[in-house]
């Protein structure tokens, strides 16, 4: 067993204040909570298995966030509070964290959760999750008793306690997963065996997936629901209907505004655009800064001073969604004001261009822009008004469509393309979800939702380097933002907006899931009103 | 008659081996490739991490290595792995067979008898206005699109008046024996079934009009009519019988169109049918789970061709007789 250095005050307050947090915990009313009960949560995801260490992504977070525990849980802002640990606390260095585990958890076959199968479980997570930079800086988990967890990090990753978190680095039993086989592609990953406030009984691909209340779970009392059911549907319409019908009382990750305007109007849901901090999506208007225009900065900034982002977010979402301007979403810790916005003008757009040699006098500027497919209002609606919008200024567009994801996505990956709508998530830190689209190091051809921009900035990948290990928060705010401030001048992206995605629930619902993480948050304090 | 047997199936195999090739190569001209949809479902993902995806299914290897693996496997019965999903092809589709089939077969049942008699209805006084009701109907169930009649179904019944579920083939929550599971797929089993077999209904009903005219004007008609047959056996056994091998062959041609037809149906109404399955896994760029679909399909295309074969020699000795 190695010596664990003295910890610093701060962090110890840090983990009190948290434990403090959960006595109150978010949003509990008055009212007494109900036991008992089946909660239909209507989805269009399709998740492939429910493993979240080594799949990442909505589909999976939302299931997996109900199977597995994880150490740390976030409530409506970016403070961490206790789950599965009760608390933790830094080394003064910031480079060890150490993490008390609750005593007698279980998992869902009665076994015992120690240190060791969490040990274990954020080895996989480190070794197989996509998100290879969430444990990067990890150099040892060590469990030197059944209680205790210890991460040494070879710089500080304050990011850390947010990867802790929800679907990102779930606790699973290594008596059932340590068998030997390829933990990708194991069986066991369909119907694994969990840690968290419910039990995995049916996984149906593209049906449904019927999770049960573990009798046993940690938290005295939780969860208050008996089944949860998610019911896969084809698409938002029929999801809605169902909602409407009674057939489901829950629908989140809903972006149609169309649909959540209709639900809102009816009045018999409440609706919400709450719980999407985390996940921190944002809809974008990408440069490949390599095609021979828009290696022009000029060009790039004539582009985004020629759309109206009021346009977007009032007139083609009915104002559900918020304008985007930087890399992360205004829920974000780091959000910032001192950024180039590049608001709406067409003189200076028309200027612009003249000053890189197109328009008039010299020729005209012809570009493509590509989009998502299957994402009528975010992406394709946009695309045509880019379109539209551009040629006010002179520039010609062609609006090409991907008959499917995967046909837009060789594209953007292999570099064929001018400009593209893309939507890509922040996930809780900028380490996790921001960077990746702007370090010169992962231009990587092939990879989608690389820095397929191929956009390179020395001082931009310094910053942001700094920012990931700096431990202060106030100072890796001002990082972050300078970097921020740095890449809207450079504008390899034009931000456009914050995708709207809401969360729809009957009155029955209770405590519906807006913590940061939303759906994808556990649900244990979830109740339904007889 | 053996031979006969021994050749059909004879062909039966080089056209199921002809199609698992076709269709390896044919999945392969769509761009993109499973690591990237795995990748796109994981909200991004390492070069590792992509590397690691197509090494573990093998899609690093040069594609006649692929192709002859793949072929290898599968005359031993083996389908492989699902890409996207992570379990056997074969489970997948299984599990999938069942509720297709039995969306087919009742579409498919309702459409003959209901169209048949229909048709025969409508033949006994060519010009009435039973026989123009059924012409008009025939006309718009077979011009209007599947989808479309689907979607306004689910206007319809799913929302105006909330008569029947739009979706699924099951109601999760509802718990209960098996007589309650029984009613419960037959509930749900009304919408899809409906908006498939209107097409076909459209369809048989037209065919067994224009046939019943045409065996109606024949010779032994007459002659029944002439040695006093009453008018319901003249239409019944003389007429009906005669009438309904066109149809047959129709029916049993048409069994491959209307599973395709199925893959709009179950997608409209997310019944959990191989077309769904075809659907997403051809989104998902799951080559196996695809190439599987598509040779269980033509297994089930092959199958009800010898069986339409063989109704028709039930229905018409000659047939039987020849050889």
């Amino acid at each position: 067993m190695t010596p664990i250095p003295a910890f610093s005050r701060r962090f110890l307050l840090a983990g009190a204040v948290a434990l403090t947090a959960l006595g109150t915990a978010p949003s509990l009313s008055a009212q007494e909570a109900q036991t008992g009960g089946t909660l239909v949560v209507a989805s269009v995801q399709k998740p492939r298995h429910l493993n979240a260490a080594v799949q990442s992504g909505i589909a999976t977070g939302v299931p997996a966030a109900q199977i597995f525990a994880t150490l740390l849980r976030y409530g409506e802002d970016f403070e961490p509070q206790p789950y599965l640990a009760e608390s933790w606390e830094f080394s003064d260095d910031s480079k060890v964290l150490t993490l008390t585990l609750r005593s007698g958890a279980t998992f869902h076959d009665g076994q015992p959760i120690t240190a060791e199968d969490v040990v274990w479980s954020l080895g996989v997570v480190k070794e197989n999750h996509p998100f290879s930079s969430m444990l990067e800086p990890v150099e040892a988990f060590e469990a030197p008793d059944p209680q205790t967890v210890v991460i040494r990090m070879k710089q500080p990753h304050p990011a850390i306690l947010l990867v802790l978190s929800s679907a990102l680095t779930p606790i699973l039993p290594k008596h059932v997963f340590d068998d030997g086989q390829d933990i990708k592609s194991n069986p066991k990953n369909n119907l694994p065996v969990g840690s968290g406030p419910f039990k995995v009984t049916a996984f149906e691909p593209g049906q449904h997936i019927i999770l049960e209340r573990h009798d046993g779970f940690f938290l005295e009392g939780r969860p208050y629901l008996d089944r949860i059911v998610i019911r896969q549907y084809q698409d938002a319409n029929s999801g809605v209907l169902a909602l409407e019908s009674g057939e489901a009382q829950l629908f989140p990750l809903l972006d149609s505004t169309r649909l959540i305007r209709r639900l809102e109007k009816s009045g018999a849901m409440t609706v919400t655009d709450q719980g999407y901090a985390g996940i921190g999506p944002v809809n974008w208007l990408a440069f490949n800064t390599k095609s021979p225009a828009l290696s022009d900065v000029r060009v790039r900034q004539a582009v985004a001073h020629a759309i109206d982002r009021d346009f977007v977010t009032k007139a083609l979402h009915s104002g559900l969604s918020k304008p985007a301007v930087e890399p992360v979403v205004q829920g974000s810790p780091f959000y910032t004001e001192e950024v180039e916005r590049y608001d709406f003008d067409l003189d200076k757009a028309k200027a612009l261009l003249a000053e890189a040699g197109f328009g008039e006098g010299g020729e005209t500027l012809k570009l493509r822009i590509d989009y998502i497919p299957d994402n009528e209002e975010q992406q394709r609606a946009i695309a045509e008004y880019v379109k539209a919008a551009l040629a006010k200024a002179g520039v010609e567009v062609t609006v090409r469509a991907s008959p499917d994801f995967p046909t837009w996505a060789q594209r953007v990956a292999s570099y064929d393309f001018d400009m593209t709508m893309d939507q890509v998530f922040n996930w809780g830190d900028p380490v996790i979800g921001v960077n990746r689209t702007y370090l010169c190091s992962n231009i990587r051809e092939g990879i989608i939702w690389s820095n397929t921009q191929q956009y390179c900035n020395e001082d931009v990948d310094k910053l942001l380097n700094e920012a990931g290990v700096e431990p202060d928060l106030a100072r890796r705010k001002e990082l972050y933002a300078q970097a921020f401030k740095q890449i809207t001048t450079d504008i390899p992206i034009h931000f456009i907006n914050e995708v709207p995605y809401h969360t729809v629930w009957s009155q029955a619902v209770q405590n519906p899931p807006v913590s940061i993480w939303g759906a994808m948050g556990p649900m244990d304090e979830v109740w339904l009103k007889q | 008659m053996y031979r006969r047997i021994l050749r059909q199936l004879l062909y039966a195999a080089a056209l199921i081996l002809a199609v698992l090739v076709l269709n390896f190569l044919l999945i392969q001209l769509a761009p993109g490739d499973p690591a990237e949809v795995i990748a796109g479902e994981m909200g991004g993902a390492s070069a590792e991490v992509m590397a690691a995806i197509r090494q573990q299914y093998g899609l690093d290897k040069p594609l006649p290595t692929q192709l002859a693996l793949y072929l290898g496997r599968a005359l031993q019965g083996d389908l492989g792995m699902s890409y996207f999903y992570n379990r056997p092809v074969v489970d997948l589709i299984l599990s999938r067979l069942g509720p297709t089939l039995l969306l087919v077969a009742t579409a498919l049942g309702f459409a003959m008898i209901l169209g048949t008699r229909l048709g025969m209805l409508a033949s006994r006084n060519p010009r009435g206005i039973a026989s123009a009701l059924v012409t008009v109907l025939s006309l718009v169930g077979y011009s209007a699109p599947v989808f479309w009649t689907g979607l306004m179904l689910v206007i319809l019944f799913g929302a105006t008046i909330p008569l029947f579920p739009i979706a699924g083939m099951i109601d999760v929550v509802k718990q209960g024996g098996p007589l309650v599971r029984a009613l419960d797929i037959a509930h749900h089993l009304v919408l899809p079934a409906l908006t498939l077999g209107l097409v076909y209904l459209a369809q048989y009903s037209r065919l067994t009009r224009a046939s019943m005219l045409e065996v109606l004007g024949a010779d032994y008609i007459r002659t029944a009519r002439a040695k006093g047959v009453g008018e319901r056996q003249v239409f019944g056994r003389h007429a009906f019988r005669n009438a309904l091998l066109p149809v047959v062959t129709v029916a049993g041609m048409q069994f491959g169109a209307i599973i395709s037809g199925a893959v709009l149906v179950e997608t409209v109404f997310s019944w959990p049918g191989l077309g769904t399955l075809a659907f997403q896994s051809i989104l998902a760029r799951d080559y196996p789970t695809v190439l599987g679909i598509l040779f269980f399909s033509t297994l089930i295309v092959i199958i009800a061709n010898l069986l339409t074969d063989f109704v028709s020699r039930l229905l018409d000795p000659r047939l039987a007789g020849g050889r």
